[in-house]
């Protein structure tokens, strides 16, 4: 089998800052920008690499109810619902340059237990974002 | 006592006044709903920052003013938010830090005990013992004695600070 990471999601309450954090900050290319009824979804990647983050509206699927939309919303916002990591061969130098643009810190470059450096942040919707870089 | 941005926005909101006095709770509508959520954001703040700072000399009267809100209701909305109170988070998170420690094998329980942001070894050691199920100079002595000792609802606990644990490939039981 041949079977490759092509998509995965991440949920977004606004996406011009989003926009603004994974393009403009992280340096992600801007691959899709669909709107539909209000709602945008944006497909971003790394240069040189295929697999992609879709940023999507949390409650677009018509199948969530209104209370689980408001308990989406509420993990959102404290912090317990999605996340992702991502790698780099500079971390502390990555961490110097997303500090400066004003994003929420929320882990300091350390060397974890586990063998990897790493340091996180929050993206403007409150999902975690770790960058780790391999040992 | 709400949050200082609640205040500013009631000042000249006509739903800051409550004519039905305290005991007519309103009927809640989408201002409640994107202040509920701005709230919930500050309290992700306060434990983002517990998570970075729980070796520093932290209280909930420090974490409370960072975020402009009382302490009071700090405790009460971090409680009903994460269901562990603000110093219970900050405890755990030192005592997962000083697991990771202790594990190295290279440091004292006391030397630990004080990286980890515990000015009182005391306090240090019961509330370990609590959550680990071991005092921590067993739990250095012999760190994997101890997943057969605590109970399941922990070892998922005092297994956490060891992610790759749970990667292992093709593990069978």
């Amino acid at each position: 089998m041949d079977i490759t990471i092509q998509y995965t999601f991440l949920p977004h309450t606004d996406a011009e800052a989003s926009l603004a954090f994974y393009r403009d900050v992280l340096g992600f290319e801007l691959r899709k920008d669909v709107g539909y009824d209000g709602m945008r979804w944006l497909t971003l990647g790394a240069p040189g690499q295929d697999a992609a983050v879709v940023l999507t509206p949390p409650t677009a699927d018509p199948g969530i109810t209104e209370e689980e939309g408001r308990t989406i919303a509420e993990m959102m916002a404290k912090g317990t619902y999605a996340s992702i990591v991502l790698a780099t061969t500079d971390v502390d130098g990555v961490f110097e340059q997303v500090q400066a643009s004003g994003a929420e810190v929320a882990q300091e470059p350390i060397d974890q237990p586990y063998g990897v450096r790493d340091c996180a942040f929050r993206d403007p919707s409150g999902n975690m974002v770790r960058i780790q870089q391999p040992s | 006592m709400r949050s200082g941005v609640a205040a500013e926005r009631g000042s000249g909101d006509r739903l800051g006044i409550d004519p039905r006095g305290w005991h007519d709770r309103r009927v809640p509508g989408p201002n409640d709903d994107a202040q509920r959520l701005r709230d919930l954001a500050l309290l992700r703040r306060v434990r983002d920052r517990i998570d970075r700072e729980y070796a520093q000399p932290l209280d909930v009267e420090a974490l409370a003013r960072g975020v402009n809100l009382s302490a009071g209701h700090l405790s009460r909305e971090f409680k009903r938010a994460y269901g562990e109170s603000v110093y219970s988070y900050l405890m755990t998170r030192r005592i997962e830090r000083a697991m990771a420690l202790l594990r190295r094998g290279d440091l004292t329980v006391t030397e630990v005990c004080f990286e980890v942001g515990c000015s009182s070894l005391g306090t240090f050691s019961t509330r370990f013992t609590e959550l680990v199920g071991v005092p921590p100079s067993v739990y250095r002595n012999e760190p994997d004695g101890v997943f057969e000792a605590v109970p399941s609802v922990l070892a998922k606990r005092v297994a956490r600070p060891v992610r790759n644990r749970e990667a292992t490939p093709a593990r069978r039981r």
